[in-house]
């Protein structure tokens, strides 16, 4: 298992040599959402607490790097670690007015929506951080400001950000940290009775996810070069955040990369088939299908139903 | 602060508060008999508001009559997500059902935007242009016609569960699942009829709200997060609550605007939702979610 | 010094007095039957005591630490652990992965951890399930894994709660050695059960619950004799004299 990972990784490693520009473009989304999906995997699918309100921890990551570049002129490598702070401290407000208050399920679910959903008013109607209008990032082609001319530098950047973070999560599910995670998501008041302190876990992984989160949203500010509150707050994008690891796979370890690689190709095919005029939510209805057949069907994902399936060949 | 704008608000949002208590009282029915969430609620609005648009455009029929066709259109599809879907996953964790809804705004949402595009639409009927004038205040004629005619069904939806048999199951089916199986009521049935009756509901609201309001396929979340707004604060499965709800929240925004800008109006609600989910997630009249 | 001290315990749900002024204390290791008819308030008793209600009124006392207002994770780190009686395992964990979730608290480091559930898995007799899903174990097994899981926790003093309903008499008498060992091996326990014959064959003494109140306390023999207990059980018409 550990050699084809490592193989994996070396073919990964070598692809921008040998494929196109297209090919890259669309790699860099996969890693970046894998990513994006192992942050919420922490919370979501290992401490099982459904966060439909992720974007808004992009959105600060993105927003605070982008200001500070712009008017402190901090380099953004810098930035990146203030805007995950920044979302890990709204991550840990969410995190404790849901928990102390018992916020399960459908509730949190509509606490996390609530927060993003202002995060994103809020965005556009401050003139400040640029309203309606959003944030747009100079090109500099300065890798110091974390801007490269060539693409392959910023696969490289999202393919470490997916690696690290997956590495991250096998490192807790073979922790207590993981364990507890785990246990939590089937049944809390055991896990009090056996000396769990829920509270303090499940903040540990909200804070936790919303900082990695936060992160990612420097790469995405500059990656994309702007950042529209209705984008980067709203729910599409907490959707696309959600999907990934949910189809994949929610509290494995593979779960959001397989999904990622699932995933973005077929938004990709969805958006380049149904390009012609205005149907630029055809990718988001496969979403919803496929989002409800995970559910009827596979409801621990493709991930889990692989390993089923490779058990079963002697 | 003129008061005479205080006052056009005050009755603006009452009259609007019908078709918010109709839209909640949906979805309070369908989570009181079955205990799911319906985060389609809104979408399905958005697409009882395009339906009566299409009957309008292209059929001519006003939408203060077509709303009985989408009530039916949307009972159909209420009825089909339930056989279809939500029966399947009755025993499933609670995570489950959140994603199977949440799935199906996201298609329901895309088809409307697919179909329709982006752009706002409204509904053209004659009776939107007529006013009458109460003294220093006037009114839509259509928003008075709105109004009457969610209280009429809200008043027939009053009837149906009180005095016929299938009415009465989905009662006692809220009441208590396990003893309303126990004296032997068709739970598979009622679950159906529960949920399209809920569709049928939000399906009418969006009909009799389309002259009145613009919209587009992106209004669906709004609407629901309004809608479980008001569940939440009147009490997750109490029609009594949702009624209520509808006419408070509504009076509430309407008086938001009259004092703030109208994009705070959203802020206004999103705090409250927060406010209500700390402190009363019971609601006031409420049973507790699972 | 007992172990488990507690005075004047209180609790109302609404105009309902659950539990009334209980006096109680347990000596280490003593084995402390806790009895009484169906409603009797067995079953909140041990809710207050672990943590998962707070008392209206009284005192807790273990190892002369007041634990009123502690949260039940705190309790079980000082060394007290329950069992539900509905037993509530980790469905998609295997028994191991189930009991190592309760060893953990003692042993922060996997491995150990890991260890120390093995042990205590065998030491309750689910060795040969150890790998199997908790979803898919029989009920007395599942009693068993629920057992298996609060001894993980390394208490001083165990509270089991209905151990033996719903088991067969074989099943029964498996359970009633495995207390008695557990017993006998130095921990505590405060035993709820319906079963007559397993609690007075286990119990050292025990406690008769009756409307939230303490209607008798005594040795197996005193309580089973005592006309208030056998009146409260069966009604007034069935009190006769003690057999021998």
């Amino acid at each position: 298992m550990k050699l084809l990972a490592l193989l994996a990784v070396a073919v990964l490693v070598a692809l921008p040599f040998v494929v196109g520009s297209y090919v890259v473009t669309v790699l860099i989304f996969i890693f970046f959402y894998a990513y994006l999906g192992q942050a919420w995997n922490i919370v979501g699918g290992y401490a099982g607490q459904l966060s439909a309100g992720h974007a808004a921890f992009v959105g600060i990551g993105g927003y605070a790097a982008a200001l500070l570049s712009a008017h402190a002129g901090l380099s953004p490598w810098i930035g990146m670690w203030i805007g995950g702070a920044l979302a890990a401290l709204l991550g840990a407000v969410i995190g404790y007015l849901g928990f102390r208050f018992g916020l399960r399920g459908f509730y949190f679910v509509l606490l996390t929506v609530a927060f993003a959903e202002i995060c994103r008013v809020v965005a556009l109607n401050v003139d400040a951080v640029g309203g309606a209008l959003g944030l747009y990032i100079t090109f500099t082609g300065n890798p110091r400001q974390f801007q490269f001319q060539d693409n392959r530098a910023y696969y490289y950047v999202a393919l470490v950000l997916m690696l690290a973070s997956t590495a991250l999560v096998r490192s807790i599910e073979r922790h207590r940290f993981g364990a507890y995670l785990t246990a939590i998501r089937q049944d809390e008041g055991a896990c009090e009775a056996l000396g769990v302190d829920t509270l303090r876990v499940k903040m540990r992984a909200m804070i936790l996810s919303s900082f990695l989160t936060g992160v990612g949203g420097t790469f995405y500010a500059f990656y994309l070069f702007s950042l529209q509150p209705n984008a980067v707050f709203g729910i599409p994008l907490s959707v696309e955040i959600i999907i990934r690891p949910i189809v994949g796979g929610a509290g494995t370890v593979m779960g959001p990369i397989l999904g990622s690689f699932i995933l973005s190709p077929l938004a990709e095919i969805s958006r380049t088939y149904f390009a012609q005029g205005g149907w630029n939510g055809a990718h988001l209805i496969v979403y919803g299908l496929l989002l409800i057949a995970v559910v009827l069907f596979l409801p621990q994902g493709a991930y889990p139903a692989l390993l089923r399936l490779a058990r079963r060949r002697p | 602060m003129d008061p005479t704008l205080i006052g056009q608000g005050l009755l603006s949002g009452f009259l609007f508060g019908g078709v918010y208590s109709l839209m909640a009282v949906g979805l309070t029915l369908i989570f009181g008999v079955m205990r799911v969430v319906n985060f389609a609620h809104g979408d399905m609005m958005v697409w009882g508001m395009y339906l009566a648009w299409m009957l309008s455009v292209r059929a001519g029929i006003d939408p203060y009559v077509g709303f009985v066709v989408c009530a039916v259109a949307l009972f159909l599809l209420g009825l089909v997500v339930q056989r279809g879907l939500v029966e399947r996953i009755v025993d499933a964790p609670h995570e489950m059902q959140i994603l199977l809804m949440l799935g199906v705004a996201l298609v329901l949402e895309n088809a409307a935007l697919v179909t329709f595009g982006p752009d706002p639409a409204r509904v053209r009927s004659p009776l939107s242009q007529a006013t009458v004038w109460l003294g220093p205040i006037f009114v839509d004629l259509a928003r008075l016609l709105t109004f009457g005619l969610a209280m009429a069904l809200t008043g027939a939806l009053w009837l149906f569960l009180a005095r016929t048999d299938l009415g009465r199951s989905m009662r006692a089916a809220a009441d208590n699942p396990y003893g309303a199986r126990v004296i032997g009521t068709d739970v598979r049935k009622v679950y159906g009829a529960a949920f399209g009756v809920g569709a049928a509901c939000v399906g009418a609201a969006g009909a009799l709200v389309s002259p009145i309001l613009p919209f587009q396929p992106t209004s669906g979340l709004g609407l629901s997060v309004t809608s479980f707004n008001i569940v939440i604060i009147g009490g997750m499965g109490s029609l009594p609550g949702a009624f209520v709800g509808g006419i408070l929240v509504s009076v509430a925004e309407s008086m938001g605007a009259v004092f703030l800008s109208p994009s705070m109006k959203e802020l206004v609600s999103f705090g409250l939702l927060i406010a209500i989910l700390l402190f009363r997630p019971a609601g006031l009249f409420g049973k507790t979610a699972g | 010094m007992s172990l488990l001290e507690v005075s004047g315990l209180t609790k109302r749900f609404g105009g309902l007095l659950a539990v009334g002024g209980l006096d109680l204390s347990l000596a280490e290791g003593e084995m402390l039957g806790l009895i009484g008819p169906n409603g009797a308030g067995k079953t909140t008793v041990f809710n207050l005591l672990s943590g998962f209600l707070r008392p209206d009124g009284g005192e807790i006392r273990f190892g002369g630490r007041n634990v009123v207002g502690l949260k039940p994770h705190e309790i079980c780190r000082l060394g007290m652990a329950r069992t539900f009686q509905i037993v509530r395992p980790f469905p998609r964990l295997s028994v191991l992965d189930n009991v190592k979730v309760a060893a953990l608290a003692r042993h922060p480091a996997m491995a150990r951890a890991l260890e120390a559930a093995r042990a205590v898995v065998d030491r309750v007799g689910l060795g040969p399930r150890v790998t199997d899903l908790a979803g898919s174990l029989t009920l007395a097994d599942r009693k068993r894994l629920e057992l298996a899981r609060a001894l993980a926790t390394e208490p001083s003093l165990l509270l089991l709660d209905e151990v033996m309903a719903g088991l067969n008499a074989t099943e029964i008498d498996a359970m009633v050695r495995q207390v008695a060992a557990i017993n006998q091996g130095g921990i505590s326990v405060l035993l709820i059960e319906h079963n007559m014959r397993a609690v007075m064959s286990l119990s050292h003494r025990i406690i008769v619950l009756s409307f939230g109140e303490k209607i008798s306390s005594g040795t197996p023999r005193e309580v089973a004799a005592d006309r208030r207990v056998i009146e409260a059980y069966l009604g007034e018409e069935y009190v006769h004299p003690p057999q021998a």
